[in-house]
């Protein structure tokens, strides 16, 4: 008996140990869970420390004041002036033009799509419309420098629309807005709950009325929170406006004038119009880092937005 | 029993104010169908016109020709192997970084304040412009770490730009696997390792690889990270080596559409042919992928 016992008792033992030994394995790979996890916080505090730390030097050189309240953007001739107003009103044009086009396109969509189409042309529909935020940006550099630009906008414009114009570069900018508000938007929509569009249609609404007065009202969070979205996206979106928009920075929300935008100055530095050390190439992390506060502000209230809507009839 | 009509001419036709409201819904649908495609039609405009342009271009030593300065010799051959190298070294790192990510999320993390910061964060950096990426990228790898302009430098900066997309799309796919999986795994006396490992993750893989490919999609289209960190470069070498400098096909295609030469536009038109290819198949592959797993 006491033999066979140790014997058990041995076996537990090892049962034991081996558990044990299983249990060290796994908080081992929980730990490196944790560490892979960790990845993602440690690149917002990088983005972070970068633009602030590598800002500090410029804005020794270019008081803050200068940088926020001046409006002439003049980095490399003679009286050189940092006032960023001028970058912040070329990207605000192209955001302007670009939302122009593309909310009325993206709502009528997401309403289609929500609304109106029967099954089968939505599976084609939505998939080619996802398609157009999968098409590179360059891609859609070249279609807007070229194309929309010297095939379209100038044999109608004529002289009176520069080479390099806002409008060319929105344009295109539009087309690639419009699945990130379709998208979204059709979200909101298809989640209004049926009884709303049903109490309607027993009233005697049409399926317009229903869309647009009862629908789009209710869904206009989600709307809102896509427009938000996209905005983020056309403030920091950077090979269309640096291709067509142009190089001029320019106080203005004229869609024919040439301009630059904050990403366009950006990418201007980047491809070595500055020299290192020189305070030109030190405006980079003070214009990066106005960049990625206002995409910040945009994306973190569209996801606000979001959230309240996705409590709203859940 | 036959219903009997009071009136042989009787139709429940709307008249007046009703039958207009219903003429302008029926004709809504069509405006709206219409508008919903002004998009992809100007899109197929364009794909159209590029491969008119280019289309003469493309041709066995466009693909095996260095660039150069001049239009009809240039080719693809150093951005494509450029592109090769990038984004194989992208995967390496974007792969097990993004589903342990979405695994500790969704399988271990403990439900608190700071689970949902590090989901914010994500959702965040998803929307953070790509350019700022470059920035990081040419502030950190290229200089602090003085990795230089090179392939290392590129891939590391690509990774950090698709890690956020990749894991939220991990995550949707570990979301999916039933409940009912894990519990069966548990109650036999798998420890919790071995049920993901062995239950949650072959469930999630098709939606992880779907995620992974479309990232990688935008990877292979990226531009303006790669130009911050110094790979708009005239390169005349294969690249063999993660130190190497190097560019790639979409930087090339920019290249070729800011000169002013009618001859390199339409380089630049059949650089955007072979771009369109890759992103394409990558995307289709992607939707293919879903298609198959949807139960």
């Amino acid at each position: 008996m006491a033999a066979a016992g140790t014997r058990l008792d041995a076996d537990i033992g090892t049962a034991l140990s081996k558990g044990r030994f299983k249990r060290v394995g796994e908080s081992v790979i929980k730990l490196s869970l944790v560490a892979a996890a960790s990845v993602s916080l440690f690149t917002t505090v990088a983005i972070v420390a970068v633009l602030v730390w590598e800002s500090i030097p410029f804005f020794q050189e270019v008081p803050v004041q200068d940088f926020l309240l001046k409006t002439d953007w003049q980095p490399l001739f003679e009286p050189i002036s940092f006032g960023i107003w001028e970058l912040i009103a070329g990207t605000m044009n192209i955001v302007l033009w670009s939302l122009v086009m593309a909310l009325p396109i993206g709502l009528a969509a997401a309403i289609y799509l929500s609304e109106y189409a029967d099954p089968n042309v939505r599976r084609i529909l939505k998939p080619m419309l996802e398609a157009l935020a999968s098409v590179p940006t360059v891609v859609y550099a070249y279609f807007a420098l070229t194309f929309v630009t010297l095939n379209v906008l100038r044999p109608i414009l004529g002289d009176s629309i520069s080479i390099f114009n806002a409008l060319g570069a929105s344009t295109v900018m539009a087309v690639m807005l419009i699945p990130t508000i379709a998208s979204i938007s059709e979200d909101a929509m298809s989640s209004v709950p049926r009884e709303l569009r049903e109490g309607a249609y027993g009233l005697g609404a049409t399926r317009l009325e229903v869309a647009f007065k009862v629908v789009l009202p209710a869904a206009l969070s989600g709307v809102i929170a896509s427009v938000l979205l996209a905005v983020a996206r056309a403030v920091g979106e950077t090979m269309i406006v640096a291709v067509a928009a142009g190089s001029t920075p320019n106080l203005t929300l004229n869609p024919l004038e040439s301009i630059q935008t904050m990403t366009g100055y950006m990418l201007q530095v980047g491809l070595g119009d500055a020299a290192r050390g020189s305070v030109q190439y030190r405006s980079l992390f003070a214009v990066g880092l106005s960049l990625f506060v206002i995409t910040m502000i945009f994306n973190i209230a569209a996801q606000l937005v979001i959230k309240r809507f996705r409590e709203e009839y859940d | 029993m036959a219903v009997s009509l009071p009136d042989e001419n009787f139709t429940l036709q709307a008249t007046g104010r009703v039958a207009r409201r219903q003429a302008v819904s029926r004709a809504s649908k069509w405006v709206l169908l219409g508008a919903s495609m002004i998009g992809v039609v100007v899109l197929f405009a364009l794909m159209v016109d590029t491969i008119v342009v280019g289309w003469s271009r493309i041709s066995w030593s466009f693909f095996t020709s260095y660039p150069s300065r001049f239009a009809d010799q240039a080719g693809l051959r150093s951005s494509f192997i450029g592109s090769i190298w990038i984004l194989s070294l992208t995967i390496v790192f974007v792969v097990p970084i993004a589903i342990a990510t979405a695994i500790w999320i969704e399988e271990f993390a403990p439900k608190t304040r700071l689970l949902e910061f590090v989901k914010l964060n994500l959702a965040n950096l998803a929307g953070v412009p790509s350019i700022i990426y470059g920035v990081l990228g040419l502030a950190v790898f290229v200089r602090l770490f003085g990795w230089g302009s090179s392939i290392l430098a590129g891939s590391f900066t690509l990774f950090l730009m698709i890690l956020p997309m990749t894991v939220i799309a991990s995550q949707e796919a570990i979301r999916q696997v039933p409940p009912s999986l894990r519990q069966g795994s548990l109650a036999l006396g798998a420890t919790e390792w071995q049920t993901v490992w062995y239950h949650v993750l072959p469930g999630a893989l098709p939606g992880i690889i779907t995620g992974v490919i479309l990232a990688l999609a935008r990877a292979a289209g990226e531009t303006a990270a790669l130009i911050m960190i110094g790979a708009f470069t005239f390169i005349a070498f294969d690249n063999t080596s993660i130190w190497d400098s190097f560019t790639t096909m979409p930087i090339q295609v920019y290249n070729w559409t800011v000169r002013p030469q009618e001859a390199f536009r339409q380089n630049a038109a059949a650089g955007i042919l072979v771009l369109m290819t890759v992103v394409l198949t990558f995307n289709i592959a992607a939707a293919a992928l879903r298609e198959r797993f949807r139960n």
